[in-house]
């Protein structure tokens, strides 16, 4: 159809590049057309231009990315087990605290990832009180790691303990497996930095009665087909990261009969039971692991430029990249989210954007999917319209569509995943995240909800060292 | 005296809307400078010029929007502030809910309009290549507005289109006509059957104004850009539209539009040109007749000529006369009668190119030696382009003029102070000016600089001189700025309104030599 031969006998139909008073007059002539908002592509940075020339259309680029996306929409997540840190977190011992993010030292940690260590450090029993935490916490006599590089994820300060009980998530297509810890419902939780002692009797009570008795539960299952959950429930209104009320209640039905075959007293079992049910957000902490798995299954795709993870640890945000080192982040000062505040705070009150729940957008639901989410639209103060434009918007940014989490909005088209590198540089279009605010004392809590970008930096640092590192292969 | 000055960080805005967007502000009553630009070296260059250079200016990048604004008081900044952010940001407001969401890739462009065939790209030269390919490879026809496209990039481009059977038309494209749809800088002319390539904007602009007023219409107006027929390209395009032209079965006369080529590409061109078995009217500017006629092509030394002849190939009995109407010679004879001996020469200060090159030929041709910035011979190159001398035609649309604000088409009040200048001069005898309407061009042209014509004419009268001014519109009754409004305007104010730039151009040539023949 678009040739010369037929350009003559064809009504024009013009794509308007650059300045918009040309489109005035394609109107005035009722000539179609749409108006491109161009801006200068990576912001006008020649060496990243001539990067992403490069490198567009390249062959082994392309084939690396496909793998990559392949192997994360064909791995399949199951919950099989609950056991605590140090029994089946690789690399963990007695003395490392892992937390959400990139690596950053106690200095530079935001205020809820301290007030989260502090609390630790009094759960684990290695001091009384909370100066001598802090103390312990600086003394170098720790060691701080992230969770991303052990497998493991954790919401907001994100912060997981030797003897915390972990879900344990096999993957097993590839037979990888990754870790959370149990989600411990809102309010004055460690996650938002609170170590109180109702917080640190919580995790206690998570330790010694509610992780048992997952466990015993879970011993009666084949595990539990995340992956299944995960795509109903984005049929039921979820997007996964910031609503979970749908994927929790299909986790409460399937877990529950096994619940009921174990040997539990009464009163433990109504206790574990409603545990679950009262916790919207459960599942949150299965939702992560789980994309965790499929993006670790991902990660090491030689020539790869798809993000493999989004991490954010309050004070900086970092990506990884396939194709890249695993252990290479590239990073830039976290933004603040913009959004909603609860009654009572207000801007300036929230910490910068914290955690690993970014692996849900990473996998391509959470903001990804906020579209098929009408209800979290408006926890995020946003129209229905906007969000399915957000959704959109992120296929120009991805190398497919997971047609295994389709977004019935978007006449269930497959969700768009795999971020490039490349295309975010070329198009200036930035991973979309909807997530909650932590205030930014230790344990006030969640102050409001919102949407935040990963900063541009990341990814131009990102795609400046694929180029560096695949030099020679570059397009001629 | 107060300023303000504002650094917009990350906020590319496109020139266009933001030069014209400056030179709004400057009308705003107290404002004495103002600056609405991305903060490239050559912009802050321009701030510094005007001494609102700050350190937080020195230190934007190419992506950072500066808002600076000199004015009499602090409340005239502010108003120019608020209306900046308006003007800026009011196209939000106006979205239907349905299309708030601005498209952002040509991939998305392409999803909301699957029908696309045709690019027009007008973004900063160092981008447009980029884009262009994009558009190629997605199968699209591609129109570059864009300038400072290196040549290399421009080859590389058509290349690619020829290879893929698309059109890149441009760098440096302003006018092009596609199935009856304007693009950029181009009239609103009658449908017809005479098809025109052309490497030169306003020459393109004027050869189908002139079609139209004889009655006849166009097929197609392919621009190609000005460098198409370097050696360097070659003339990939002008070939390409040749064939084009010569497979559309409305076509029946096709006519080509430069300056002259090199002997290289015009041997290439015109070998071309045996294959075509329509009639082909060549108008190389000041070309050679020979090449062209003993290939059998018609040869047209000028833009006019080229209309003329395109048109009495289409209608063998077509009245095409370029007899000068009696009252045009009662007017010059008057205006002689009046005029000092000092008042000799003509200054022609022109918006369109191509229409400065076809008055400078049509003047040599009466005789008469005449100095240009268009001028491609060393004896008739202008010296100082800020001062005239003898008979001066100048492009104000030249980038000796443009540099860092928008082209006099689109802003034509950027030539009312030279205006003033030739006015003031005792040697000036007749103003030349040139007016386009079309798509593109600014809604009322006449209107920006008519008090300035008025006023030039009062000036030379407290000196006690007549001077005439002699005014081309390149226009049709169908352009969206209404010709006959812009016609009557200038009458009323005493100025001649030629036919043509060819007519134009004599005229003024007559009343300076002081004979009417």
């Amino acid at each position: 159809m678009r040739d010369t031969k037929n350009l003559f006998n064809q009504p024009l139909n013009v794509i308007n590049i650059g300045t918009a008073k040309f489109k005035e007059d394609f109107d005035l002539q009722n000539i179609a057309s749409v108006h491109l908002d161009w801006q200068p592509p990576a912001g006008g940075n020649m060496q990243l231009i001539e990067a992403l020339d490069a490198f567009q259309d390249h062959e082994k680029v392309e084939q690396a990315n496909q793998e990559t996306i392949k192997r994360m929409k064909d791995a399949h997540p199951f919950l099989v087990d609950i056991d605590q840190a140090r029994e089946v977190i690789p690399g963990m011992h007695s003395k490392k605290i892992l937390h959400s993010g990139p690596p950053i030292t106690w200095e530079r940690m935001c205020g809820p990832a301290k007030g989260a260590i502090i609390g630790a450090v009094l759960y684990e029993g290695w001091a009384d009180n909370e100066q001598s935490a802090e103390r312990l916490a600086s003394s170098g006599e720790l060691e701080f790691a992230p969770a991303n590089e052990h497998g493991a994820v954790g919401p907001m300060a994100g912060i997981i303990s030797p003897s915390m009980p972990v879900h344990i998530i096999e993957n097993r297509e590839h037979g990888n497996r990754a870790y959370c810890t149990v989600n411990e419902g809102l309010g004055k939780v460690l996650r938002f930095g609170a170590n109180a002692k109702e917080v640190l009797d919580r995790l206690k009570w998570i330790e010694t009665t509610f992780a048992p008795a997952l466990k015993k539960a879970l011993a009666f299952t084949d595990g539990i087909d995340l992956k299944s959950i995960t795509s109903q429930a984005l049929h039921m209104g979820d997007e996964c990261h910031n609503r979970n009320k749908a994927s929790t209640s299909l986790f409460y039905r399937e877990i529950i009969e096994y619940f009921l075959q174990t040997d539990l007293d009464k009163h433990t079992l109504r206790e574990v039971i409603r545990f679950i049910k009262d916790n919207e957000h459960y599942f949150l902490n299965l939702s992560m692991p789980a994309c965790k798995s499929a993006l670790d299954a991902g990660q090491g795709i030689p020539y790869s430029t798809v993000v493999t993870t989004m991490a954010r640890n309050g004070v900086d945000f970092g990506i990884r990249v396939s194709g890249l080192n695993e252990n290479q982040w590239f990073t830039a000062p976290a933004n603040f989210v913009k959004g909603l505040f609860f009654p009572g705070y207000k801007e300036g009150d929230a910490a910068p954007d914290l955690g690993d729940s970014t692996i849900t957008e990473t996998m391509g639901i959470g903001g990804f999917a906020m579209g098929g989410s009408p209800a979290i639209v408006q926890f995020v103060g946003g129209e229905v319209e906007d969000a399915i434009a957000y959704s959109e918007q992120m296929y120009e940014i991805t190398t497919g569509e997971n047609t295994n989490y389709s977004i019935p909005t978007l006449n269930f088209r497959g969700g768009a995943y795999g971020i490039d590198i490349r295309k975010v540089i070329d198009t200036n279009i930035l991973p979309v995240i909807n997530t909650g605010m932590a205030h930014r004392e230790a344990g006030v809590g969640q102050v409001g909800a919102g949407i935040v970008h990963p900063p541009l930096a990341c990814f131009e640092k990102a795609l400046l060292a694929f180029v560096k590192t695949y030099r020679g292969d570059r397009n001629e | 005296m107060a300023s303000r000055v504002m650094i917009v960080k990350n906020a590319y805005h496109d020139s266009v809307t933001l030069m014209s967007l400056s030179g709004k502000v400057l009308g705003i009553e107290g404002v004495e400078d103002a600056v609405v630009s991305m903060a490239t070296a050559m912009n802050k260059e321009l701030l510094a010029n005007i001494g609102l250079m700050t350190s937080d200016a020195e230190h934007a990048s190419e992506n950072d929007l500066i808002i600076a604004i000199k004015g009499e008081s602090d409340q005239i900044v502010e108003q120019a502030l608020d209306f900046i952010n308006k003007a800026l940001y009011s196209k939000k407001d106006n979205k239907t809910q349905a299309d708030s969401q601005p498209v952002k890739t040509l991939n998305a462009a392409i999803k909301a309009l699957p029908e696309a065939n045709m690019a027009v790209i007008s973004v900063p030269g160092a981008y447009a290549a980029r884009e262009a390919r994009h558009a190629l490879n997605t199968g699209l026809n591609v129109m570059i507005f864009s300038d400072n496209v290196s040549i290399e990039q421009e080859r590389e481009l058509k290349e690619m289109g020829r290879n893929k059977g698309l059109f890149v038309m441009g760098p440096d494209c302003g006018t092009a006509i596609i199935n009856q749809a304007g693009l950029c800088f181009a009239n609103k002319v009658q449908q017809g059957s005479i098809g025109l390539v052309a490497a030169s904007g306003t020459g393109l602009q004027e050869v189908a104004v002139q079609i139209d007023r004889m009655g006849y219409g166009i097929t197609q107006a392919i621009g190609t850009g000005g460098r198409d027929l370097y050696e360097d390209i070659g003339g990939i395009m002008m070939i390409e539209g040749i064939k084009a032209l010569e497979q559309d079965d409305q076509t029946k006369v096709i006519t080509l539009i430069s300056k002259p080529p090199s002997k290289a590409v015009q041997d290439k061109i015109l070998s071309e040109l045996k294959y075509v078995t329509k009639p082909v009217v060549v108008n190389f500017l000041d070309g050679e007749r020979e090449a062209v006629e003993s290939i059998g092509a018609s040869f047209a030394p000028t833009l006019i000529e080229a209309a003329r002849l395109s048109v009495k190939l289409i209608d063998p009995t077509a009245s095409v006369s370029d007899q000068l109407d009696y009252s045009v010679i009662e007017w010059a004879k008057e205006k002689i009668s009046q005029q000092h001996d000092q008042q000799r020469y003509v200054r022609g200060l022109f918006c369109g190119g191509t229409l400065t090159s076809e008055a400078l030929s049509i003047m040599r041709g009466m005789g008469e030696s005449v100095k240009s910035n268009v001028a491609k011979v060393g004896k008739e190159k202008i010296e100082n382009i800020l001062v005239s001398q003898g008979h001066s035609l100048l492009d104000m649309g030249d980038d000796d003029f443009t540099k860092g604000k928008p082209h006099p088409m689109i802003e034509p009040s950027l030539r009312n102070d030279r205006i003033l200048q030739e006015a003031k001069d005792p040697e000036t005898a007749v103003l030349l000016l040139d007016f386009e309407l079309g798509y593109g061009s600014h809604e009322d042209p006449v209107g920006e600089s008519l008090e300035t014509i008025k006023d030039a004419i009062a000036i030379a009268q407290q000196a006690d001189r007549e001077i005439s001014v002699i005014a081309y519109i390149c226009g049709t009754p169908a352009d969206k700025q209404d010709y006959q409004e812009q016609e009557k305007r200038l009458s009323e104010a005493g100025v001649l309104v030629a036919n043509s730039n060819e007519m134009a151009s004599r005229i003024a040539c007559m009343i300076a030599k002081k004979e009417v023949i």
